[in-house]
């Protein structure tokens, strides 16, 4: 099915693509059909700057029990990198 | 008899399939692939709406096929305004910006119509077809444009009014069941997840009591997309036995 779940929210930061690294300005997480992997469905991952070009582009499809490890990784790290009081 | 594998080998129909561009809604240039019988016809035409995942390989090898049944083909890049990439960056796109409009989807169809009908070859009669969100869009299509003669909607989901409206979305197209004045061709797998059976068993209701043209058909063991042979969800039988009824319905509405 169609889905049509996406949210977008801009970043800062860099990705690097089929032409190397370049700086990405969007995150979108959505979960729809995927086009690569074998799940019908799967989280989709997207790193863009749309002004460079569609292709700009850093892609994931990973299932939601992935999504679900990843985010927890995320969080516990975002919270230990906070304590330490670097920039 | 079956309409697969049965050109007559003395001459089966040569085929021309090129990526063109044709003035789609509100007069905006954009691609199409289109594929054409060779000979004078006259034949009917086909508008055909590509899926979610974008205007990609498996809808342009669609495209040839329905051609090489006696079919002028348009699938305009319904994306085409968002930028040029491969499919998937380009579908990345649409999707990071909410989804392609329905009103977009709609212009472009029905521009798309007005360029069949210009065809020297064309007969007069024309469907609309699409699998996935192209089955959504075509039914929605063959509800508000005049002109078309028949609609094939291959297993569209959101038929029915799921969640909120959206500013992409707005509009259920199970709300203009009232408006659907030509025979509708459905196609689904029982196990799919949307439209799942009871959707379409719900669906079915609505096209009954508002006395529609309608034949739907029903495949177990199969679930979303079974046609697409480039992913695991490819269920040959069901999908040559439905392939058949696409062909059938086409060749009965359109003649």
């Amino acid at each position: 099915m169609c889905t049509h779940i996406a949210e977008s929210t801009a970043v800062t930061g860099m990705g690097k693509g089929p032409d190397g690294w370049f700086a990405v300005t969007k995150a979108t997480v959505g979960y729809d059909h995927t086009t690569h992997s074998v799940d019908e469905h799967a989280l989709l991952l997207d790193f863009t700057n749309y002004d460079l070009g569609v292709g700009a582009r850093v892609a994931l499809e990973i299932d939601l029990e992935s999504g679900k490890a990843l985010l927890a990784q995320l969080t516990e790290v975002i919270e230990r990198a906070e304590a330490t009081g670097l920039s | 008899m079956s309409a697969w594998n049965s050109f007559d080998t003395a001459g089966p129909v040569s085929v021309t399939a090129e990526l063109t561009t044709y003035p789609g809604g509100g007069g905006d240039e954009i691609h199409a692939y289109v594929a054409r019988p060779a000979g004078a016809g006259p034949r009917p035409g086909l508008v055909y709406i590509h899926h979610l995942p974008g205007w990609d390989e498996y809808t342009q090898e669609t495209v040839e096929r329905l051609a090489r049944h006696g079919y002028d083909v348009i699938a305009p890049d319904l994306y085409c305004r968002y930028g040029h990439g491969t499919p998937d960056d380009v579908g990345a796109k649409v999707r990071s910006e909410g989804g392609v409009y329905d009103d977009s989807v709609v212009a472009d169809a029905e521009a798309a119509l007005a360029w069949l009908k210009a065809l020297p070859t064309h007969s007069g009669k024309a469907a609309v077809i699409g699998p996935c969100s192209g089955g959504r869009h075509a039914l929605l299509i063959a509800s508000v444009v005049d002109g078309f003669d028949a609609v094939v909607d291959l297993w569209g989901g959101n038929v029915l009014p799921v969640g909120d409206p959206t500013p992409a979305r707005p509009v259920a197209p199970s709300a203009y069941t009232a408006r659907l004045a030509i025979p509708l061709l459905g196609i689904f797998g029982n196990d799919d997840q949307s439209p799942t059976a009871a959707q379409v068993d719900e669906h079915e209701e609505l096209l009954k009591d508002a006395g529609k043209d309608y034949e739907f058909h029903r495949y177990d063991g199969a679930g979303h997309a079974f046609f697409y042979y480039h992913t695991e969800r490819y269920r040959p039988v069901q999908a040559m036995d439905a392939w058949e009824k696409v062909f059938a319905f086409l060749a009965d509405k359109l003649s």
